[in-house]
């Protein structure tokens, strides 16, 4: 570990702070339904087609089943789409019909805002595939997730009411006013960064020792721009934002890091603004960033020391594990990305997590176990987060002597029932899937390694399904039917397991009166507050994956300070 | 009855509570409890295991299986017994109540003219009359339709003063098993058998009519879900071992399950609440349900009555007021002989005004206070010297008085209202004399208890007859937040409104019929005892010993109640880190030797690790008994230091605890060669 490497991490950390409140001003401007310039008249005629009245506010259900309808149709027309590309335009290369069970993963995995890829895009998808299906889901999974932040924040805002918004207006508002100007701009960015924009298929370049090279081309930028913003990660190239087309400069990578924290922090600030108290807000961020830091500096100190197995080879290790990762970036951006990919349930990546020490690989695996709530994707993070709060609340907040409160809202049965159903359902999909996977043929034949690496990079693809992050291990053969199955149910399960009782959690809370904060209320800021969430969150959703994580990446490192590989 | 404090663990009751933890293991009792209940379904299957290993193939394997499945039963057992004790020390307290309730008898009035038949209590029904005299036990609860008397609660309150009751008016209902000590009143049932004040105060000890609050289910909800949550982490582990070539044997993934869900809090969760109920007996206060005492722990706003609360009940003389021609003198001796026999607070207040004097003479007879009169004094000789309220000394008078006199005492009086005393007439013979100035004086150590309760973000609210200035004058010497002066029952109520629309919730305690509505609005409404049937009926608290103070103990105790259940909730979920580093290592050394890390409380082989986890799990249980029982310690302080302190001692403690004591008892297990 360097000073310099610190000091490019307390910068990005320092830069997220500093982005969480204009950010969130300008997102609880949306929450709020105020009036936008430039856009209005998009705004209401899009309502106008949809004979939608925005001022009309939607029971939990009514929300609900307006969000559920709205994504089980991206589902079917994206697997429309990649089932029908050989026919469609914008097929330069002219690839076919993507099979039923890869085009069945992929759809979901797009809406569920996962963007896991069991395949290799440039080699698999036209650009119609790329930017009219998936570049499309990227936005739309991303404004579902803010959608449901918004319905949440509501709940816990207004009082003696059932309504938690209208879904249709708030999908509208985040997607025309907020997802969609960032990413032109950030797109225009990166295209003066040097990514590529443009419909061509490929070029093929003579290189210096005469050798032709086939250089893959498209809507390179476009579609990064939303894939970091909406904490997507789907990579327009197989090996994401590895690939010098999809990441060439420190600068790239370093906004590209920031563009995926960039709503997600600014969400807890809305979260504070609308409640009343901007510091239970930075509470929320605190806690967040108090998790990331500490698993930067587990991960960077792990990647860092280097692999002492090629120490004690006799060959210098002093730049630290730079196996899977790109020298253009180093060790500090790779661990620093790593980290923020898998905290933020992005999935973005520029270095290989199989390649990772056994206990820098550990840190991404534990942040998507923790479920997506460290910054966490678009919306999610918050809902995430927030879902440990009423748990933590209720679990410490009787210790002064009170029926629980959060942010002014008693916290009883139907709460507690809810929270517990959405936070259980995480480990359900990840053990359960990945306990079926380690027994079954099919499963244990999608491994690169045997041993205990073998069972990470099962455990790691569960993990990255449910959690909605997307990011791949490397290693594991996941284009099967069995896993693209397998992954599918997972990343269903981790979404909308999430979603619809956060919403029922809302409505419920929505129809609460408000109990106003006094000295007797439980204390949810400062460093108390913050230092106890951390504690149940790590109980609570850290420990049930310690087995797990003993027998994937423990195991792989207590045979590595035994100086063997397992 | 109540004052009589029982020993936590006084022989007979512990015995009774093991019977009673045997019986419990009742599959339907157990149900009751999901998560016992989930740890005795484990236990089953274990012993049936048991039974398989010691006949089949591994007996060696026999005797570290039948520990296992002894100390599973052991915490389902410690858990019963936990309810059982908490019971128990009701049942104790139900029965010398039952004791009283035995023999009441019933003059039931025949309905022609003075006839009765003597019944027993248990064959009264309501609206039936009955006559109590001298001497008798009232038969069931009623209400005083004819006459005065006095009657001495003791057997409720452990006062020995005896109380005045009478037809009509806020005095009018008394208790059955109270003892009436003079006079003879006649009183319609209000209450059938098997319904009445005592009865639901013993079904209430005794803990059979006990219904889950809505706090202990939500609470419920969540111990459920940790244990279906550790269901999915322990029932994934054998397909994960399977991977890595190995397997783990049924009895240890049942270990590692059993310590993993939340033992500890569910086996106390009951017990908690009954003896949070149980306390509030003790403190001879009566709460209808569970949930008015969690609404206790929630409580923002606080309507105190002035009197008795925040003042003196008695006022205390301050002046002597002298009418035109009568000399300061003789209106203070006349005072000071009229009250030198009164025991009152009042009196010894005027005597102690009066200064040094002559004692009254031998011949001097005392005339006593009577309920009627309301005056009382001494007649030495011919004199008639009598002291009290100004109505009622005018009437005693009656035209006998001097006109301008009473003009002069009613001015002079009035005057004294206005600052918001309380005047006194005095009068020897014919010839009233001047008035005695009462005033209210503010309670030692008020002013402090309310800001206490401002620290603990309770704001006091003082509810009086008194007018805005006389109101405002103690308000401000007291230190309350705010006060309602000249207060009807209506603006009481909308009051209560007030706050409570405000998100608030209110606590008040009344006594009169009029105070019923917003003793039902409220919500925490402590009815006095001596109140009438209407405000006991509307409140959900019934204070037996008719102190309007208790108001702020009885927050005391809902805050502790809930306080107790979060910090052993804590302790509980606390506990899994250290069992986890205990049972992991054990399961993981064998599929990869080099997990052997992990064991960081360096425990000496795996059967013992997980043999002391499970030891650590059922004994922390008992260990916890008394503290569930007495409850946490509580002091009045903010949220955030009340947090602070549980925080460092039951999350703290709940972190380590089990380091420490899973290796205590490893080092046991393993230096005596169970495992």
């Amino acid at each position: 570990m360097t000073v310099q490497g610190w000091m490019f991490i307390i910068l990005f950390i320092a830069l997220i702070a500093a982005i969480a409140r204009p950010m969130g001003a300008f997102l609880f401007a949306l929450y709020d339904g105020r009036p936008m310039p430039l856009l209005g008249p998009v705004e209401r005629g899009f309502y106008r087609i949809g004979g939608v009245d925005p001022a009309r506010d939607q029971s939990w259900r009514g929300y609900a089943i307006a969000l559920l309808l709205f994504n089980l149709f991206g589902v079917a027309l994206l697997y429309a789409v990649l089932r029908l590309q050989g026919v469609l335009p914008f097929n330069p290369q002219g690839f076919g019909a993507v099979s039923s069970d890869l085009a069945f993963n992929t759809a979901i995995s797009f809406v569920t805002n996962t963007n896991w890829q069991s395949y290799g895009g440039e080699t698999t998808l036209s650009h119609f595939s790329q930017m009219f299906a998936l570049t499309v889901q990227n936005f739309l999974s991303a404004g579902t997730g803010i959608a449901v932040a918004f319905a949440l924040i509501r709940g816990f805002a207004r009082r003696d009411t059932k309504g938690i918004g209208n879904f249709w207006a708030d999908m509208t508002r985040a997607t025309l006013y907020l997802l969609l100007p960032l990413s032109i701009i950030l797109t225009i960015v990166y295209i003066a960064l040097g990514v590529p924009q443009t419909f061509a298929a490929s070029v093929d370049a003579t290189t210096l020792e005469g050798a032709k090279q086939t250089l893959a081309l498209g809507p390179v930028a476009s579609q990064l721009a939303i894939k970091m913003l909406g904490t997507n990660g789907g990579g327009f190239f197989n090996v994401n934002s590895a690939h010098p087309f999809e990441n060439p400069t420190a600068l790239t990578n370093f906004i590209q890091m920031l563009s995926i924290f960039a709503i997600g922090a600014g969400l807890t600030w809305t979260f504070g603004k609308a409640v009343g108290n901007t510091r239970q807000g930075w509470a929320i961020l605190g806690t967040m960033l108090l998790l990331f830091t500490v698993g930067v500096a587990i991960t960077y100190w792990a990647e860092a020391g280097g692999n002492p197995l090629i120490t004690h080879l006799g060959v210098s290790d002093t730049l630290g594990n730079m196996e899977g990762k790109d020298v253009r970036f180093g060790i500090v951006a790779s661990t620093l990305f790593a980290v923020v990919t898998t905290a933020a349930s992005c999935g973005a990546v520029i270095a290989m997590h199989d390649s990772f020490m056994p206990l820098g690989s550990l840190m991404p695996l534990f942040n998507m176990h923790l479920g997506e709530l460290i910054i966490g994707g678009v919306g999610a993070g918050l809902y995430g987060m927030l879902l440990y709060c009423l748990l933590a609340v209720f679990v410490a907040g009787l210790m002064v002597g009170r029926t629980p409160e959060y942010v002014g809202k008693k916290i009883e049965a139907r709460e507690v029932k809810l929270a517990v159903l959405a936070i259980a359902s995480l480990p359900l999909a990840i053990l359960g899937l990945t306990a079926l996977a380690s027994v079954t043929d099919a499963g244990l034949a999608g491994r690169l390694n045997m041993g205990p690496h073998g069972f990470t990079e099962i455990l790691y693809a569960f993990t990255s399904a449910a959690a909605n992050n997307g990011s791949a291990f490397g290693g594991l053969t996941a284009n099967t039917p069995f896993y693209n199955g397998l992954l599918a149910l997972g990343m269903f399960i981790g979404r909308f397991f999430v979603i619809i009782p956060v919403l029922a959690i809302a409505g419920s809370l929505a129809a609460k009166r408000h109990t106003p904060e006094g000295a007797g209320s439980f204390p949810t800021t400062g460093a108390l507050w913050i230092g106890l969430l951390t504690a149940i969150i790590l109980i609570v959703g850290g420990l049930t994956f310690l087995p797990a994580l003993a027998l994937g990446p423990g195991a792989d490192q207590a045979a590595l300070m035994a100086g063997f590989v397992q | 009855m109540a004052q009589q404090a029982q020993s936590l663990f006084s022989r007979d009751l512990v015995i009774a509570a093991i019977k009673g933890s045997c019986v419990k293991l009742d599959p339907r009792t157990l149900v009751r409890n999901p998560v016992m209940f989930t740890t005795a379904v484990v236990a089953t299957l274990s012993t049936a295991l048991w039974f398989g290993t010691i006949a089949g193939s591994e007996p060696g394997k026999g005797l570290f299986q039948g520990q296992l499945v002894l100390w599973l039963w052991l915490t389902v057992l410690f858990g019963n017994f936990a309810e059982a004790l908490a019971e128990g020390r009701g049942k104790a307290q139900a029965a010398s109540l039952r004791a009283t309730k035995a023999e009441l008898m019933a003059k039931r009035m025949l309905g022609v003219g003075e006839t009765y038949e003597i019944i027993p209590a248990g064959q009264l029904s309501v609206e039936e009359i009955v006559l109590v005299e001298t001497g008798d036990l009232i038969p069931a609860d009623g209400e005083v339709v004819w006459g005065v008397a006095s009657v001495n609660e003791a057997a409720i309150t452990g006062e020995s003063a005896p109380v005045i009751r009478e037809a009509g008016g806020d005095r009018s209902a008394v208790t059955a098993g109270t003892r009436v000590i003079s006079d003879s009143i006649k009183v319609k049932i209000t209450a059938g058998p098997g319904q009445g004040f005592l009865d639901r105060m013993i079904a209430l000890v005794e803990g059979a009519s006990r219904q889950k609050t809505p706090n202990e289910i939500a609470l419920t909800i969540l111990l459920v879900g940790l244990t279906i949550i550790f269901l999915i982490a322990v029932g994934t582990l054998p397909a994960f071992a399977h991977y890595a070539g190995g397997m783990i044997a049924v009895p240890v993934l049942v270990a590692l399950f059993v310590t993993l869900i939340p033992t500890t809090i569910s086996a106390l969760l009951s017990a908690i609440g009954i003896a949070g109920m149980d306390r509030l007996v003790r403190f001879n206060v009566l709460a209808k349900s569970g949930r008015a005492v969690e609404a206790a722990g929630d409580v923002d706003t606080l309507l105190l009555d002035k009197t008795g609360t925040i003042t003196i009940g008695d006022r205390q003389a301050t002046a002597f007021i002298t009418l035109p021609g009568i000399s300061e003198r003789e209106l203070i001796e006349a005072a000071r002989l009229a009250s030198v026999a009164d025991e009152t607070p009042e009196g010894r207040s005027i005597v102690a005004l009066a200064g040094e004097g002559a004692p009254a003479p031998a011949e001097a007879i005392t005339i006593p206070f009577t309920a009627q009169t309301r005056v009382s004094g001494v007649d030495i000789g011919i004199r008639q010297l009598r002291k009290g309220a100004v109505d009622a000394v005018l009437r005693l008078l009656g035209d006998r008085a001097n006109k301008d006199a009473v003009a002069a005492l009613r001015r002079c009086t009035e005057d004294i209202a206005r600052s918001g005393g309380t005047p006194l007439a005095v009068a020897d013979g014919d010839r009233l004399l001047g008035a005695v100035h009462l005033k209210d004086v503010i309670k030692a150590g008020v002013r402090e208890r309310f800001a206490e309760l401002r620290r603990m973000g309770i704001r006091t609210v003082m509810i009086t007859g008194d007018n805005q200035l006389t109101a405002a004058a103690i308000a401000a010497e007291a230190g309350v937040d705010d006060f309602l002066a000249e207060a009807t029952p209506e603006q009481k109520l909308d009051l209560i409104r007030k706050e409570q629309a405000g998100g608030k919730l209110v606590a008040m305690c009344g006594d009169g019929t009029n105070d019923a509505p917003a003793l039902a609005q409220s919500d925490v409404g402590v009815a006095m005892n001596t109140g009438t049937q209407a405000a006991r009926e509307a409140g959900n608290m019934v204070d037996l010993d008719n102190d309007p103070t208790k108001l702020i103990e009885i927050v005391g105790l809902g805050k502790q109640l809930l306080m107790t259940r979060g910090s052993l909730t804590t302790f509980s979920i606390a506990n899994d880190v250290a069992k986890y580093f205990a049972i992991l290592p054990a399961i993981f050394v064998v599929l990869y030797p080099g997990l052997g890390v992990l064991n960081v409380m360096g425990l000496s082989s795996p059967d013992s690790a997980i043999l002391s986890a499970i030891i650590f799990n059922a004994l922390i249980i008992p260990a916890l008994v008394p503290l569930a029982l007495k409850g946490v310690k509580y002091r009045p302080a903010s949220a955030g230091a009340l947090l602070s302190r549980n925080l460092s001692i039951y999350g703290l403690g709940g972190l380590v605890a089990p380091f420490v004591g899973i290796k205590i008892i490893d080092m046991a297990v393993s230096g005596l060669g169970l495992a």
